[in-house]
């Protein structure tokens, strides 16, 4: 009984891990655009993944997530770019970025432990507006973030001595530059779903969704909920910190624009739509919303070309309105989200408890 | 003196106008089950709440286990050895019975984050003896067939055992119950009393608010009576069931 379960259980991770490796090179043939958008989309699940933890697990809504994001991002421009002509490698930026980004983390948890709900939401949104503020003003008196131009010519990713900004031949296959960091988001995000797992069976995990169900019974029950909130808020960040590296490292560039305050709204759309606290349902909410927007891009004009002569709505306007309305329908027929959180069963011996 | 666990001294406690606790002074025991009656309203809630450190007393003091209580946070009383259960059920609902108990013994194991990523020997071993802990407890109060159900799938009675399984696993020297009888059947209440005696017998001590008169005096070794935030008794049950004062403002007709 048990082989054949776990037999047909490892056949699937294969055939999915085969997909995934297989995934750039079908999405090259629609175009390179295609690949890069997958990129996107990882680094989107990485921060709905970092989001999860903070609103899913401990129910703490959080509208600045993407302050984290921006401060990863930052960090690695500014180490990995001729702005201050540093050019550090990216495994040493990424475990910094991802500190300051916790540090960061537990300076928005701080002031607002004492809060819930709304006032939370609107004390994070301030937060993540104020790092966007800085970073568009950080340029006087000193330059540290150039300010609203941003800051371009950063280094891309390179791996004993492959650089990912252009394109190599490997085994005969043309690798990209975008196919490179394709693969290298995949192991990112192998690590990033494990932690998020493993995290949310342990003692911390437990002690977080004891704060989201009940605060007042959790202090009771011995969780010092300051230090366990603020874990949170750090290990969420860090996840954001992490995106943000990889993200400066494929764009090349990044200004405040890119940390705005829908972003944040974006992320928290995929946490919710998906299902909140289910690892799996956070990473579908992530992967929908952001392929579907491109998806509609790239059909809605051409339809209405064929179907009417011309276009009568701008497609973003378009994907806007259905965007906004999936989410409501979602919210009004499947509250918990597309794939709630369960209860997971645990296998014990029980049968050796009752025979006492 | 030895053989005293708790002992509250001049307890005071405002809402606004509301003077829900006027200057009470107990002592419980080491090993007896202690309760706690009155008519609504009288405190006895309140009284928890000031000990678990979820309210501030205005004035008062406590000492606990031979050292001064020094309530600066819920979680820190609750290390110290006092857990308890809520009135109105407080259960993480969407965690599982088992989870819940296993929440319950987050104050006695230490792994953190590092162990629950890298999952080490150590954190295995304690992941482990957590649960096991857990489902003994569950089995202990009787509903270790439940262990896989979402706390807010259980049958109310059920819910009420939880509630003492998770304060259980806190590994307390006193329980203290708020009407843990509130709400259920004669059979379910009988069995409750089957429990609360078998923790005693196992030496914890217990501090029991109970409505259900005939349930406290049965159980109870002594009995302290609350009115208007006054202690207006305390003895043990005969005793209590004759003092004038408590049948005027509480007893009455439950006994004529
Ligand atoms: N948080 C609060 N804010 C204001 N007043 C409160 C608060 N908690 C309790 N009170 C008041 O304190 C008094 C005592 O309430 P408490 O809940 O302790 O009574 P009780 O003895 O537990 O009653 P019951 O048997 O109904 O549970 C009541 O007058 C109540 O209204
Ligand atoms: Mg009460």
């Amino acid at each position: 009984m048990n082989t054949p379960m776990s037999l047909r259980k490892f056949a699937g991770i294969a055939l999915v891990a085969a997909a995934l490796l297989a995934l750039p090179f079908v999405m090259a043939l629609a175009g390179t655009a295609w690949v890069r958008i997958t990129n996107l989309a990882i680094l989107y699940i990485f921060l709905s993944l970092g989001l999860n933890i903070v609103v899913g697990y401990a129910g703490l809504l959080d509208l600045g997530y993407i302050a984290f994001y921006g401060v990863g991002a930052y960090v690695y421009a500014l180490l990995a770019s001729p702005f201050f002509g540093l050019h550090l490698p990216f495994w040493v930026i990424l475990p910094i970025g991802a500190t300051l980004a916790a540090l960061f983390g537990v300076l928005l948890g701080t002031p607002t432990l004492k809060l819930r709900g709304d006032y939370l939401a609107i004390v994070t949104m301030g937060f993540g507006e104020i790092v966007r503020i800085f970073l568009n003003n950080l340029s006087r008196p000193i330059n540290i973030t150039n300010g609203p131009q941003g800051i371009d010519r950063i280094d891309p990713v390179s791996v004993a001595g492959i650089s990912f900004g252009h394109d190599s031949t490997f085994l005969g296959l043309d690798f990209s530059g975008p196919v490179k960091y394709y693969y290298l988001l995949l192991l990112l995000l192998l690590g990033v779903i494990m932690v998020n797992l493993r995290l949310q069976d342990s003692r911390i995990g437990r002690a977080w969704q004891a704060i989201r169900e009940d605060e007042t019974a959790a202090r009771a029950v011995g969780i010092d909920t300051t230090r366990v909130k603020l874990l949170a808020f750090a290990m969420g960040a860090c996840f954001g910190g992490i995106a943000g590296g990889m993200f400066s490292a494929i764009q090349a560039f990044i200004s405040p624009e890119s940390f705005v305050l829908t972003e944040s709204v974006m992320v928290l759309s995929m946490v919710v739509l998906g299902g909140m606290g289910n690892v799996w349902g956070v990473i579908a909410g992530a992967v929908m919303l952001s392929y579907v927007p491109e998806l509609l891009r790239y059909t809605v004009g051409p339809i209405q070309t064929a179907v009417f002569g011309r276009t009568l709505i701008a497609p973003e306007v378009i994907r806007m309105l259905l965007f906004g309305l999936a989410l409501v329908l979602t919210m009004r027929f499947r509250p918990a989200g597309l794939w709630p959180m369960g209860a997971r069963k645990r296998e014990f011996a029980m049968t050796k408890l009752d025979a006492e | 003196m030895n053989d005293l666990l708790l002992e509250a001294r001049g307890i005071v406690k405002r809402f606004g106008g509301v003077l829900a606790l006027k200057d009470i002074s107990l002592t419980i025991r080491v090993g007896e089950i202690y309760g706690l009656i009155g008519p609504n309203g009288a405190g006895k809630t309140t009284f928890f709440n000031v000990l678990t450190g979820l309210y501030v007393a205005n004035s008062g003091s406590f000492t606990f286990a031979g050292a001064p209580l020094e309530i600066k946070a819920p979680h820190e009383v609750a290390r110290a050895g006092i857990a308890r259960t809520f009135q109105n059920i407080r259960l993480f609902a969407n965690m599982t019975a088992l989870e819940n108990v296993m929440v319950g013994r987050h104050l006695r194991t230490r792994a953190g984050v590092v162990g629950a990523v890298f999952r080490d020997a150590g954190t295995r071993a304690e992941e482990a003896a957590i649960e096991r802990r857990a489902l003994e407890l569950l089995h202990y109060v009787g509903i270790s067939d439940r262990a896989n159900d979402l706390a807010r799938h259980l049958s109310y009675g059920d819910q009420r055992r939880l509630e003492i399984a998770r304060a259980l696993a806190t590994e307390p020297k006193l329980l203290a119950l708020d009407e843990p009888a509130a709400g259920m059947n004669a059979t379910e209440t009988a069995a409750l009393r089957a429990l609360i005696e078998g923790l005693r017998d196992d030496g914890l001590t217990i501090l029991l608010i109970e409505h259900d008169v005939k349930f406290v005096m049965g159980l109870c070794d002594r009995v302290a009576v609350l009115d208007y935030g006054e202690k207006i008794a305390e003895d043990v049950p005969e005793q209590v069931q004759r003092n004038p004062k408590v049948i005027e403002a509480y007893l009455g007709g439950a006994l004529a």
